[in-house]
């Protein structure tokens, strides 16, 4: 490891970082724009300058720009050098020459790198007399506010942009000393990724619009350590609260995660949280329970609990606490999970292949460190859409590794390192339903129906493992596929095989299953990367249950008093005729929500759930790691955690095992205890115990403001605050003002950091792990043993058949997740539902785009405006999943038109 | 030695001295333009509510007695939602009037705020703002600070250019 | 017989009402040296305050502190009311008003007025707090040190009338008060009196800006109260004292009565105490000791030599 002399003082430091980084790891503070640990460094702003000095007679020395040179054995620099700080503060001077000075009126003061760097430079008069530059700024959309005076011109936000996320739509315009950063007229911005500006930029030009309907100051949040429920990837976040409202997401580093970044609909989607539909108080016969006979809500559940007709339904979007709670008070044999056959079918399936297979399931970060990519059926940036951005980078890899032996320089040289290698893209091969996002990237892309896909997939399995049987009649252009696919993928050092449950078909499941698995005897390290509909799918799939549709066929049998729903809503999770069936069926409906929803209407009791935001649980993603989330803040109702509920329920009926559990930790050793497949996540995090120099850590930072004033208004003798038995976070300011163990930081803050950027300070090095590791465990690892279970049924290709048409499911980021929908802005950017032809289907059934086509299904019927999509087979037909209104995701079927 | 019994004679002799002692409430004291009591929310010279809901003075304040929700009308002008100051914990230590850019919160020269019950000592914005420019007459805060509002567009604030025109090619 | 209880009821009434109205003088003749009105809102001129405070006294709640040492703690407010109060048996107020006419009266004085800080110890010990503590220890320290000088220097008296007898003692002064052949004894017999009582400027074992309260920290209500009303009695004990030793007690022009006398002179050493307290700083508390040992110590003992020395010589 080099040594390099700062400041007269050695310090050792990893070989191939540049000097930034290593003063940043080391702890030392050194002003910076442009350059960013995802992004890496281009040498634009100038703030990072120190001295180097060629020896130690060296007293002269030269100024650089610390983020351009690389670390060297035995160099000497200085960041305390009167040289360089000077020629800081004069550059930050000059970049403030324009700047507007209305940091009272901005959405970034107090969280602002720009104002943390001038503090840090010590830059505080402003010596530039003359007129000042504006702009006019664009509407960007409902997620983003653009204030383009603010502008320093660090160019991060188009390297995020274009350069990283593989946007198009925003770009630097203008030249010389008036460059501007927009779109090439106002209109909504297309990255699924674009929420990340608002992290990027170092100013207050790209500000989080959902905030602003709210706006709150960093210092005031309360927050907590939690986990996007936007989808199965399982991406870190923090939630701030002000006044009993969540008022922003931001994104909480996990190096093995989500890295710095989140999606649109993970940063947006919260304001369900804070949705008028919201179930506040318990409810019996959809009046207040307080109304009720006067007698308590849990004897009116207790009293409707009838042992062996009662049954609990689970759910993907609850906590593993909930799930498990619910289950052990139903008993295993009453216990359903609250998913559809086709979620069912798909993600059970998904967790025995990983569990079964020799081949480990990918993180986010292994994702994007992939060398050559095959996505089967599955279009990622609607389904998963992190992964997305992990694939985006992983095409980036063989090139760039080829660039670098080219031109010899660190792959962090962003802008050199771009220009060597241009338009050149690594092995991507997708082979989807339909045209995706992620097809410009790739080097093939082929779209066919999903027994096609799979076909195609046993095809490759087949020329990497002759075990495996040859796919009989494919065609031509298959076997070309086939082929190329097989031969790139041999090649490759750290292939990942993506596919999920947007293919909505388990023979594409099984097909990548044996690509990866025969890449794997080839000695290839090989990844899989399953994606699942929700945030808890693989949880309540690990917990096992009995499937949705036996408690429907048990309803109808009179096998069913009293059903307990948790956090579900089953008009989402059966078709309307059998949820219909099923409810008429039983006696007594139980359900815990959050919000109101027609599962809600035929409920004879509701009790309020917590959201993610008021509840601490244990959610398991896609690749089987178990994180965990923090309640947020104390809500002012009766709303409390489902298995909170579930608990006290369990209590007034006097249940064996149940009436002793009380707090979140009790409840965690004892899924630890029971079900050996969730060994483990006692180790989550600290329970509650846990305390830091006799402290618990403050949810709130030191500055929080208005606690005496905040409830005034109600009473003016301030009520004590809320106590969290659950865990070692306390709702209050007070506690540990020091680094907090990992997997329960709620806000990034370090003296003179207060921007996002401050995470620096809590990493082992820059763009590394935290410091005390990643959160999380995961809980699913592969079965190696020298024997592959390979797949050997092909599916049957698919053909167009007359007057049928192949419905397969397509999904949105931005309106097929149920929660997040309530957000406006998302659902400002919802489709409309739709039916997707191919334009020869159109013609066979005599229609065209816009016009209403009308079908039934499963006794439901549709009538659905067409869209015209030639990049579909002929004979299959699009449908969205999960938009208000529209049936529930199926298996693809055939309907007749 | 002597010191002390001059001392004693010094402080014997101002029995004699006029006395300092304000007989208040029948006489009051004159207070300094500058005296830190009452808090109040001033206007701008057009009439308009000078905070704009920047939290600066919610986070000076020691005793945490300011709380405020900002939000803005349809044309960007932010201004306060509701803004409460509990002064049953205020200490008027000046702190909030000190952070504030834009001249909003200021403290006045009144102290006879007394209540029989707390809860009238929390006052509400409507408790709060005169109509008045308070100590700093002539600052307007939205004049000098680049975002557009109802009637300053971009480039009319003080020392502003106009805006770029992004399209244009002149060097 | 009737006399004698007559005597005594309008001793202890008029010198409890002397206490109690002190708060008011006291209040008022601070703020008249400090060009402030002091307490003038409550009845004509701000006499009712002592009422008010009194009662206030009374209402405030009586708190014993758990770890406090419950008997002691109770007990040590009575000592100093007590021991000050039977100081008084032997003061003569006038030639027949008198409680017990000891021929030992000075020494049942100096024996009594000693006692006082047996209050001040167990009340800062039953405390069980750190600063009543310190209070304690320096109350016990102080007041032990300036009895010795104290006594001796009254012996300068003592010598000149030949009788312990305090009634005597002021007709011994009827040619001549010993305030002229004994001004340095009352010099000293003064500054022991006001460290006796610890008064400002020596309120050492108080010292509110060092130790919050000294001994009676954690005293409260009456009990504080009884603290309040010894020091005052104290004061007018050390006042009456002075008068009687050096002033010539009642004796005067004959057109007041002899007791309005003795009492016009103790207030004028009432008004002396104040004033002390108006306009002295609080000295260091080693210096507090080094001057009572290294000054005043020796040179109450030259005073004795020297008077009686004089005497010795003047009789011979």
């Amino acid at each position: 490891m080099p040594i390099i002399n700062i400041d007269n003082k050695n310090y050792e430091v990893k070989e191939g970082k540049n000097l930034l980084e290593a003063c940043l790891s080391l702890g030392l503070n050194l002003p910076y724009f442009c350059w960013h640990p995802a992004l890496g460094a281009v040498g634009a702003c100038r703030q990072c300058a120190v001295k180097v000095f060629k020896d130690a007679d060296d007293t002269k020395g030269r100024i650089i720009m610390s983020c351009m040179e690389p670390v060297k054995d035995q160099l000497r620099m200085s960041i305390d050098d009167k040289d360089a700080r000077n020629f800081r503060e004069h550059v930050i001077g000059w970049l403030m020459t324009n700047h507007p000075h209305d940091c009272a009126v901005c959405d970034e003061g107090g969280a602002c790198h720009l104002q943390d760097m001038t503090v840090m430079t010590g830059h505080s008069y402003r010596d530039y007399h003359f007129t000042k530059r504006t702009y006019n700024n664009q509407y960007l959309g409902p997620f983003l506010n653009h204030e383009m005076n603010r502008c320093i011109q660090c160019y991060r936000c188009v390297r995020f942009y274009k350069d990283f996320a593989g946007g198009k739509d925003l770009d630097v315009f203008a030249a010389h000393n008036h460059v501007y950063f927009g779109r090439q007229q106002d209109g909504i911005l297309e990255s699924e990724f674009s929420g990340n500006l608002a992290e990027i930029c170092p100013t207050g030009v790209f500000t989080d619009k959902t905030l602003k309907q709210h706006y709150t100051r960093k210092w005031d949040l309360t927050s907590a350590a939690s986990v996007c429920q936007g989808c199965g990837l399982g991406c870190n976040i923090l939630a701030g609260e002000r006044y009993g409202a969540v008022r922003q997401i931001t994104n909480r580093f996990n190096a093995a995660v989500n890295g710095y970044f989140l999606c649109d609909r993970g940063r947006y989607g919260y304001e369900f949280v804070n949705s008028d539909q919201r179930i506040k108080t318990p409810m019996v016969h959809h009046g207040p329970a307080e109304q009720s006979n006067g007698i308590p809500i849990l004897e009116h559940v207790h009293h409707r609990i009838v042992p062996g007709k009662t049954i609990g339904i689970g759910s993907p979007r609850a906590s593993l606490e909930s799930n498990t709670v619910l289950k052990e008070l139903v008993g295993a044999d009453n216990f359903y999970l609250g998913v559809s056959a086709a979620d069912h079918d798909l993600v059970s399936l998904s967790l025995r292949l990983l569990r079964q297979g020799p081949v480990r399931a990918a993180s986010l970060q292994d994702a994007a460190a992939a060398d050559v990519v095959l996505i089967l059926g599955e279009d990622v940036t609607n389904t998963a859409p992190m992964l997305a951005l992990s694939v985006r980078q992983a095409v980036r890899r063989i090139p760039v590794a080829a660039a670098q032996q080219q031109v010899h320089l660190a792959a962090w040289q962003d802008a050199a390192i771009r220009e060597a290698v241009q338009d050149d893209k690594g092995p991507l091969f997708i082979l989807s339903v339909q045209e995706t996002k992620l097809d410009e990237i790739a080097q093939g892309a082929w779209h066919t129906a999903p027994d096609n896909i799979a076909r195609i997939g046993y095809a490759v399995s087949h020329l990497l493992n002759d075990t495996i049987p040859e796919v009989t009649g494919m065609s031509e252009q298959g076997r070309d596929i086939a082929a190329t696919i097989a031969k790139t993928l041999k090649s490759a050092a750290h292939p990942l095989i993506i596919a999920g449950y947007g293919g909505g078909s388990e023979a594409i499941l099984k097909s990548a299953a044996n690509v990866a698995w025969a890449l794997h005897d080839l000695g290839i390290d090989a990844m899989l990367s399953f994606t699942v509909p929700e945030c808890n799918s693989m949880g309540l799939e690990m917990l096992d249950g009995h499937r949705l549709e036996s408690a429907v066929e048990r309803a109808l049998n009179n096998g069913v008093d009293t059903a307990i729903v948790l956090e579900n809503d089953l008009y989402r999770r059966l078709n309307q005729h059998s949820a219909d069936l099923f409810f008429s069926n039983i006696k007594s409906v139980i359900l815990l929500d959050h919000l109101y929803n027609i599962t809600a209407e035929k409920a004879t009791i509701i009790l309020p759930a917590g959201t993610f935001a008021e509840s601490d649980g244990t959610l398991v993603n896609n690749e089987g790691r178990a994180q965990r989330f923090f309640q947020v803040f104390a809500p002012a109702t009766a709303v409390q955690e489902s298995w909170r509920w579930l608990l006290q329920v369990a209590a007034a009926s006097g249940h064996t095992t149940l009436s002793s559990l009380q707090h979140l930790d009790d409840v965690v050793k004892y899924i630890a205890a029971t079900y050996p497949q969730f060994d483990g996540i006692t180790t989550l995090t600290p329970d509650a115990h846990f305390r830091l120099a006799g402290q618990k850590v403050p949810r709130e930072p030191h500055r929080y403001s208005g606690r005496t004033a905040m409830l005034a208004n109600k009473n003016v003798s301030e009520p004590k605050p809320a106590e969290d038995e659950d865990t070692a976070l306390s709702f209050t300011m007070e506690g540990y003002r020091g680094e907090p163990p990992s997997s329960m930081i709620p806000f990034f803050w370090q003296p003179g950091w207060n921007s996002v950027q401050a995470v620096n300070k809590y990493q082992v090095e820059t763009g590394g792990p935290l410091h005390d590791g990643n959160a999380g465990k995961r809980l699913i690892e592969p079965n190696v043993n020298g024997h592959t279970p390979f797949y050997t049924e092909v599916p049957e290709p698919y053909l167009p058949l007359k007057e049928h048409l192949l419905l397969v499911p397509c999904y949105h980021i931005f309106g097929s997740e149920e929660l997040s929908i309530h957000t406006p802005g998302i659902a400002a950017r919802m489709p409309a539902p739709y039916l997707l032809l191919h334009s020869e289907d159109a013609k066979r059934f005599q229609v065209t785009e816009g016009h209403l086509l009308h079908f039934m299904d499963n006794g439901h019927h549709y009538t659905l405006p067409v869209i015209i999509n030639d990049t579909l087979q002929q004979g299959v037909a699009g449908i969205p999943v999960g938009l208000p209104g529209m049936q529930i995701a199926e298996a693809p079927q055939l309907i007749k038109v | 030695m002597f010191s002390l019994v001059r001392s004693m004679w010094l402080i014997f002799l101002h029995m004699f001295h006029k006395r300092e002692t304000y007989q208040y409430p029948e006489q009051k004291a004159p207070l300094p333009a500058r005296w830190r009591g009452r808090i109040a929310l001033t206007r701008d010279p057009d009439g308009g509510e000078r905070c704009v809901g920047c939290y600066l003075c919610a986070a000076a304040c020691p005793v945490d007695c300011i709380s405020l929700q900002s939000t803005e009308d349809e044309s960007g002008r932010r201004y306060p939602e509701f803004f409460r100051i509990n002064f049953s914990r205020c200490i008027f230590c000046g702190f909030c009037e000190e952070a504030c850019p834009t001249y909003a919160i200021q403290l006045l020269p009144d102290f006879e705020m007394a209540e029989y019950s707390r809860q009238q000592l929390v006052y509400e914005k409507e408790d709060l703002l005169i109509n008045s420019e308070g100590k700093y007459p002539g600052y307007n805060y939205y004049k000098v600070a680049g975002m557009a509002i109802q009637g300053k567009d971009k480039g009319d604030a003080k020392n502003e250019e106009p805006p770029v025109d992004v399209k244009s090619l002149l060097p | 017989m009737t006399n004698f209880w007559w005597i005594i009821g309008g001793v202890l009434f008029a010198l409890l009402n002397t206490a109690a109205g002190l708060i008011w003088v006291e209040r008022r003749m601070l703020a008249l040296w400090q060009d402030r009105y002091g307490p003038n809102r409550a009845g004509p001129f701000g006499l009712l305050v002592v009422l008010a405070d009194t009662l206030k006294l009374f209402f405030k709640e009586d708190w014993i502190p758990p770890f406090a040492d419950k008997i002691v703690f109770v007990f040590a407010p009575g000592v100093v009311m007590l021991s000050v109060l039977m100081s008084f048996v032997v003061m003569p107020f006038g030639p027949h008003i008198i409680v017990a006419d000891l021929n030992i009266g000075l020494l049942f004085f100096l024996a009594m007025s000693s006692l006082g800080v047996y209050s001040v110890v167990l009340g800062g010990w039953a405390s069980n707090n750190k600063y009543a503590l310190l209070g304690a220890m320096r109350g016990a320290s102080q007041m032990i040190s300036y009895e010795v000088f104290m006594g001796l220097a009254l012996m300068g008296v003592v010598v000149l009338s030949g009788s312990f007898n305090l009634r005597e003692i002021v007709e011994a002064q009827r040619t001549m008060w010993f305030i002229v052949p004994q001004f340095l004894g009352f010099l000293i017999f003064l500054v022991a009196g006001v460290a006796e009582t610890h008064r400002l400027p020596f309120d050492i074992p108080e010292a509110e800006s060092e130790l919050v309260a000294g001994f009676h920290s954690e005293y409260s209500g009456m009990k504080f109260g009884m603290f309040f009303i010894g020091e005052y009695l104290g004061i007018t004990l050390i006042s009456g004292m002075l008068v009687t030793l050096y002033f010539g007690g009642w004796l005067g022009p004959a057109f007041l009565p002899p007791v309005i006398w003795f009492v016009i002179k103790t207030f004028c050493f009432i008004l002396l105490f104040i004033l002390f307290r108006a306009s002295m700083p609080r000295p260091r508390y080693d210096q507090l000791m080094e001057y009572g040992w290294k000054v005043l110590f020796p040179l109450s003992i030259l005073n004795l030599l020297v008077t009686a020395a004089i005497k010795l010589w003047l009789n011979t």
